[in-house]
């Protein structure tokens, strides 16, 4: 073993025929583009947060409080387009999926390494396009960002651009999704099948089919409206002879399923930690690994939920709310099987099992909620109330944005080779979970009230929530600076990592922190299940 | 070892290949099902004014430019059994001959497009504005669906071309194709796209 870790050059310090910034922009290697992708991911998920912070100060009060109206129009938009598709649908798969995919199931890189690279580039481009509909025209897209018709053809904002931007970054999505079925298929090591392979490359195999096959739906859909700004084609515009409602159709038909995209992975990581923080294996493999499917096949189905109130048949809705209904459940499988595998485990609660427990409660609340939403009378009710927005940040913030920072604290030690302060850790996430509660609960119950969504001014009964949900944000914001300083304090000064600090049993465990380049110095050991603990 | 930075596995997998431009042929198929949908809507909600339209177009250009694709599919399915038994002349020659029937096809776009420029019909214009409804939807999906697939043509033709210098190069031979296979799947594409487009378009008259 001491030979080898003479040898042992890790992936961070290899020099190879780049030097400096572009030894990591022209890499091919899927360990430094995941982390090209954290880092620009994590920059723009602050940007982000500003705008979203912001929002939150000029909501603290009715009436105009810091922003004019139509600045507020822009920042919820911005706040959409950035979170949603520059952080939460690239966020797991491009990091997690691109550092651990090939580590999972013994492979040396991807399938195509430099479509990998080249993914990463667009996805640069998209996002510098999206910024810059800040400071063009006459200011940013103030649509919100589903980009509804007849107003997204005709408002005088940067909307080209926008969804131009959306284009290409939903481009860089379908190639790393490309990427990753190929890299499934063809390069698991020798004696690891499908039925053998641990359960993150399932939710990242999953989740890639979707990106794959939705996107292009929006592609298409965007340079249908955008050639409506600029030519008047018609499609959406009734007095041409087309319909509304067929954009929303076809937004919606990818815009569903891309919520699947953002939690498939996020569900493959709370898999990962639980039984590794319970020593136990887990509890219903092949359930696990068929509902990630199951939710990715029959969330295609189900886009009919957004629109209740636009319009459709009756048939059409109690169609949709069924299907609604039906894709839950192997969500609830899912947590159930969680839940399982804790009991009689020997628990230790680490940062990331913390995260991941956070996880399983803020992901409940979000997913009930859903079921309220997803049921055509009470959906009337809520439909456009902030009910809705704090359905999806449970959801999307609270489980696939938790299940990022459980992550991140769960692999921290094998992609840097350092650890980070454990107690400042649990100490940030416990603030975190107290600030996001504050935040997001009060909404459900004025949005249940009335409180419309994407209103800059408000009745004053609903004011006590508002401030609440203003404290919270201030929380959270500052549980999120303490999480990142203290791992950025971790990776610069941290105690040296060990190969298996966590004590896991799958691949990227048997080999060094951080590992070399090429990942498996010698070829990898297959193991016939990839959860056996001592 | 240095070169490892870039290319950390050289190894080569056909396979993966392959599966790899089925997985992206499967993305343009939903990317023009887009298209097909928003056709089928507006078709199924204004059948005569479509039928009325479509008089507009040259059936007999239309029928031509299909010949024109399928010829072209034939030719370069001749130029990849021609790599792989090792004739890389005629494989050349049939990528030539498929990257001319291309072109021939794009100068026939050129024309019918040219015409109906020429008559003030193109989207944005104010002839267009002034059709109604069914009409005017029928000519924006004309000029979108047959833009955006002349645009694919211009993919096509690159790959064929890159696949043209390679066979020069060397670089495919007859056991090892999977660029030009690959190249001649997506031009297989392309012309399974006009072959939907054509009848939708030009024969509903």
């Amino acid at each position: 073993m001491s030979n080898e870790t003479e040898k042992h050059v890790s992936y961070l310090d290899y020099k190879g025929e780049y030097k400096g910034i572009f030894a990591w922009i022209f890499s091919t290697d899927h360990k430094r583009i995941a982390l090209l992708y954290l880092y620009s991911i994590a920059t723009f998920f602050f940007v982000g947060a500003i705008l979203g912070l912001v929002m939150r100060f000029e909501l603290v009060a009715p009436g105009e409080t810091i922003v004019k109206p139509q600045t507020y129009n822009g920042l919820f938009t911005v706040h959409g387009v950035i979170m949603i598709f520059m952080v939460v649908i690239p966020g797991l798969s491009a990091i997690f999926g691109n550092f651990l995919l090939p580590l999972h199931i013994g492979a040396k890189d991807v399938a195509f390494p430099k479509l990998n690279r080249f993914s990463w580039w667009i996805f640069i481009v998209g996002s510098i396009m999206a910024i810059m509909t800040q400071f063009l025209r006459s200011g940013p897209p103030d649509t919100g960002w589903t980009f509804y018709a007849p107003y997204s053809t005709s408002t005088g904002t940067s909307v080209i651009l926008a969804t131009s931007a959306a284009f290409v970054l939903g481009f860089s999505s379908i190639l790393t999704g490309l990427n990753f079925i190929v890299t499934i298929h063809r390069m698991r090591a020798p004696g690891m099948r499908f039925f053998n392979m641990p359960l993150f490359p399932w939710s990242i195999y999953a989740a890639s089919w979707i990106q794959l096959l939705a996107t292009p739906v929006v592609g298409i859909t965007l340079i249908m409206l955008i050639f409506e700004r600029l030519f008047g084609i018609g499609f959406f515009n009734p007095e041409l002879g087309g319909d509304p409602l067929l954009f929303q159709h076809l937004f919606w038909i990818y815009s569903h399923p891309a919520v699947y995209i953002m939690i498939l992975p996020a569900m493959g990581v709370i898999t990962e930690i639980i039984p590794t923080f319970c020593q136990q294996k887990v509890y219903g493999y092949k359930a696990i690994a068929i509902s990630s499917l199951a939710i990715a096949g029959v969330g295609f189905l189900v886009w009919g939920h957004h629109m209740y109130t636009s319009g459709m048949s009756e048939q059409a809705r109690w169609f949709f709310s069924l299907l609604t209904f039906v894709v839950a459940v192997p969500s609830a499988i899912k947590v159930f099987n969680w839940i399982l595998t804790m009991y009689k485990g020997s628990i230790d609660v680490k940062p990331p099992f913390l995260y991941a427990l956070y996880f399983i409660f803020l992901f409940i609340i979000g997913g009930t909620t859903g079921l309220i939403l997803g049921s055509v009378a009470t959906n009337i009710q809520v439909h456009d109330t902030a009910f809705v927005v704090a359905h999806f940040h449970y959801i999307i913030f609270g489980g696939m944005g938790f299940a990022f920072f459980a992550a991140i604290h769960f692999w921290f030690p094998k992609m840097y080779g350092k650890m980070y302060n454990i107690k400042i850790a649990n100490f940030a996430s416990t603030l975190l979970f107290i600030g996001f509660n504050l935040l997001y609960f009060p909404q459900f119950i004025i949005g249940y009230q009335g409180m419309p969504r994407r209103y800059y001014d408000y009745l004053p009964q609903f004011q006590w929530a508002q401030v609440l949900s203003t404290i919270g944000g201030v929380v959270l914001f500052i549980a999120l600076i303490t999480m990142v300083a203290n791992l950025v304090r971790g990776a610069k000064k941290g105690q040296d990592a060990p190969a298996n600090p966590w004590h896991g049993s799958t691949l990227e465990w048997s080999i060094p922190s951080p590992p070399s380049l090429e990942n498996f110095d010698t070829d990898p050991v297959v193991k016939e299940n990839p959860y056996e603990y001592n | 070892m240095s070169n490892l930075e870039n290319h950390p596995h050289v190894h080569r997998d056909d396979e993966a290949q392959k599966l790899g431009m089925w997985l992206f042929i499967f993305t343009e198929l939903l990317l023009f099902g887009g298209l097909f949908l928003v056709y089928s809507i507006f078709r199924a909600q204004y059948p005569d004014n479509f039928h009325e339209s479509s008089l507009e177009l040259s059936v007999t250009l239309g029928v031509i430019n299909t010949v024109i694709l399928l010829v072209s599919s034939m030719s370069v399915a001749i130029s990849l059994t021609a790599v792989q038994k090792s004739n890389y002349k005629l494989a050349k020659l049939m990528l030539l001959l498929t990257v001319a029937l291309a072109m021939a096809f794009m100068v026939n776009k050129y024309f019918e497009w040219g015409a109906k420029f020429h008559h003030g019909l193109y989207p944005g214009s104010e002839l267009m504005h002034l059709l109604d409804r069914g009409h005017h939807l029928y000519f924006s999906l004309y000029f979108f669906m047959t833009g955006l697939h002349a645009l694919h043509i211009v993919v096509g033709v690159i790959l064929l071309l890159i696949s043209y210098v390679k066979i020069t190069k060397g670089k495919i031979q007859s056991d090892n194709f999977m660029h030009l296979e690959n190249a001649a799947l997506y031009w297989h594409l392309v012309d399974l796209i006009w072959i939907f487009v054509f009848p939708l378009l030009y024969l509903i008259s």
